[in-house]
């Protein structure tokens, strides 16, 4: 194969088929896929780990399987271990008898692939969610690191908050990086691409619902990397926990909603802090956000239910994955607002979803029991591919996650409104 | 008839019915039901010009795909199982998620499927859904 690209003479090598025919078509694919965007060589990954989009053992992904089934016959596994997206079934989430029948049929590929993850590099048991970069998983590359990473709101989070640099790959792409060990040199791996083509005025008169702002700029924006004028304002200048959480639901709603894979806040975000207006490029185009804009992109979203009248079953909360701020947040919110309603338990079966890490962690928390006793259920299950059952979607499920909201049939409502319907009831 | 030149990210050759989408393509939220649908069909429900519409084996007219990064993998498994549009043409620069798809097919499937992009706006402007479009292995696409 020619190359535009200059490659070192190990990855000239691979190519020529030094670690087999497997390894250089995983080498050229690559090189291809680089090259369509003008990369002219691969840099190494540098981050610790790795980290995979693809969790789910779907029925229908079987050429997916055949092919990592291949790298791994042919010894080409992961160079670094990785953490991978949340698994798609969990016992303890409600399902009808028959509905959990089909669960299994549609994964019923879970314990090949489970096993084939095992083989490629998966870190341990506990590494199955779509935050990894939380505390309590430890994968959290540092800034400037290079990562071979997919998941749209995992590769935001970590270009944007934690200032690494990672493309926002593809599934199988982002494990041939990790398998090679080097990643084509493009799009936000470079300091041009990393420059925003967007600016983005924040002119609400309160904070804004962090997945409906990033809904809001992704839809807008939709490739581009946006400059955020005046977030600031309500999230302060430090990256708490709190503004950690904050950020990860408005790019998981940035990234799904649209494909941004980098943002930038003004005051806030690290490269934001660094480089202020020299992030942005010549001819920007300008965004203004304002209530009124908000609210027409709220009430433009379809509502497919069947009877869209109808009174929601189910809630679930956590897409991206809850934090351990976010967990006792709510517990704390949903406490005071049951005791003002005289109520014990929430109305609607609610289900919030984070990673086994976090939610041992919680455990240790008060908070913990308190959530438990107001009939909440915790889950590390993905609830993207539970609702991806046929069965599923014809229930009434509500939630303030955008990401959901976009990829399933459940109905998007503020997270003020989902505390209300769950502490008052829903008439 | 209009003619148009692109980028032949895959070259091939052939002429098929378009159908066209104003919006990003969400690869996840389109495609994800494809192989319980006897044909593919779009599925999302946030993309009004495409949804419930078949895109199997049509010219999928479109800027670029959003979303998931599971967007080439999806890609990757409708090309081999038969169940892609016949060719992807975008008007703008192919996005990564949709680059990596059609790498995966041309590199590990035995069935290429032809995509072209930098098509420009005014192809996106052009064509409409049920045009005839014809694809030369040059990276010109004729809309009639």
């Amino acid at each position: 194969m020619e190359t535009k690209m200059v490659l070192t003479s190990e990855q000239q090598a691979i190519l020529d088929g030094s670690k087999g025919e497997t390894m250089a078509k995983v080498m050229e694919t690559l090189i291809k896929y680089g090259e369509i965007f003008g990369a002219t060589k691969m840099v190494p990954v540098t981050s610790e780990y790795g980290h995979l989009v693809l969790s789910f053992g779907l029925m229908f992904l079987g050429p997916v399987f055949d092919l990592y089934q291949k790298l791994i016959d042919d010894g080409c596994i992961s160079s670094q271990k990785f953490t991978c997206d949340p698994r798609p079934y969990d016992p303890e989430v409600p399902q009808s008898l028959v509905s959990k029948v089909l669960a299994k049929i549609i994964y019923s590929k879970q314990k090949r692939y489970d096993a084939q993850l095992k083989k490629l590099g998966l870190l341990n048991e506990n590494s199955y969610t779509c935050t990894c970069y939380m505390p309590e998983l430890g994968n959290i590359p540092k800034k400037g690191d290079i990562l071979s990473w997919a998941e749209s709101s995992a590769v935001v989070y970590a270009n944007s908050v934690l200032g690494a640099r990672c493309n926002r790959n593809s599934g199988i792409i982002e494990l041939f990086g990790s398998v090679c060990g080097f990643v084509p040199y493009f799009g936000f791996l470079t300091d041009e691409g990393r420059k925003a083509k967007w600016i983005v005025k924040l002119q609400t008169t309160k904070k804004p619902d962090a997945q409906l702002l990033g809904s809001a700029i992704g839809m807008k924006v939709t490739e581009d990397v946006p400059y955020i004028y005046g977030l600031d304002k309500y999230l302060g200048n430090e990256l708490n926990d709190s503004v950690c959480t904050y950020l990860k639901d408005f790019g998981a709603a940035t990234a799904s909603n649209g494909a941004v894979g980098l943002y930038h806040i003004d005051g806030l975000t690290p490269e934001a802090v660094e480089l202020k207006e020299k992030l942005i490029l010549e001819n920007a185009k300008e965004y203004i956000i304002t209530d009124e804009e908000l609210q027409r992109v709220k009430d433009n979203y379809p509502v497919i239910w069947k009877n869209p009248n109808a009174k929601p079953k189910m809630c679930f909360l956590g897409c991206p994955h809850m934090s351990l701020e976010q967990l006792k947040d709510w517990t704390n919110k949903l406490d005071k607002g049951l005791k003002e309603n005289k109520r014990t338990k929430v109305s609607i079966a609610t289900v919030f979803t984070t990673s086994n890490p976090v939610h041992e962690e919680f455990k240790k928390h008060p908070e913990y029991q308190k959530l438990i006793d107001m009939g909440v259920i915790i889950s590390y299950i993905c609830p993207l591919m539970y609702m991806d059952n046929p069965l599923c979607q014809s229930k009434a499920v509500i939630t303030s996650s955008n990401k959901l909201r976009t990829y399933t049939t459940t109905r998007y409502y503020s997270d003020d409104e989902i505390l209300e319907m769950l502490t008052k009831g829903v008439n | 008839m209009k003619k148009f030149k692109g980028r032949a990210i895959v070259a091939g050759d052939g002429s098929f019915e378009a159908v066209v989408t104003k919006n990003g393509f969400n690869t996840l939220a389109s495609m994800q039901m494809m192989n319980i649908q006897p044909r593919t069909r779009c599925n999302d429900q946030s993309n009004p010009d495409l949804y419930k519409k078949i895109i199997q084996d049509k010219a999928l007219c479109l800027p670029l795909t959003i979303g998931s990064t599971t967007g080439g993998m999806f890609i990757y498994t409708a090309v081999v199982e038969g169940k892609a549009p016949a060719c992807l043409l975008f008007s703008k620069e192919i996005d990564s998620l949709a680059a990596a798809g059609a790498v995966l097919s041309e590199v590990w499937a035995d069935k290429d499927m032809p995509v072209y992009d930098k098509l420009g706006d005014e192809f996106l402007e052009t064509v409409k859904n049920g045009d005839k479009i014809t694809l030369k292995s040059d990276g010109t696409v004729i809309v009639d």
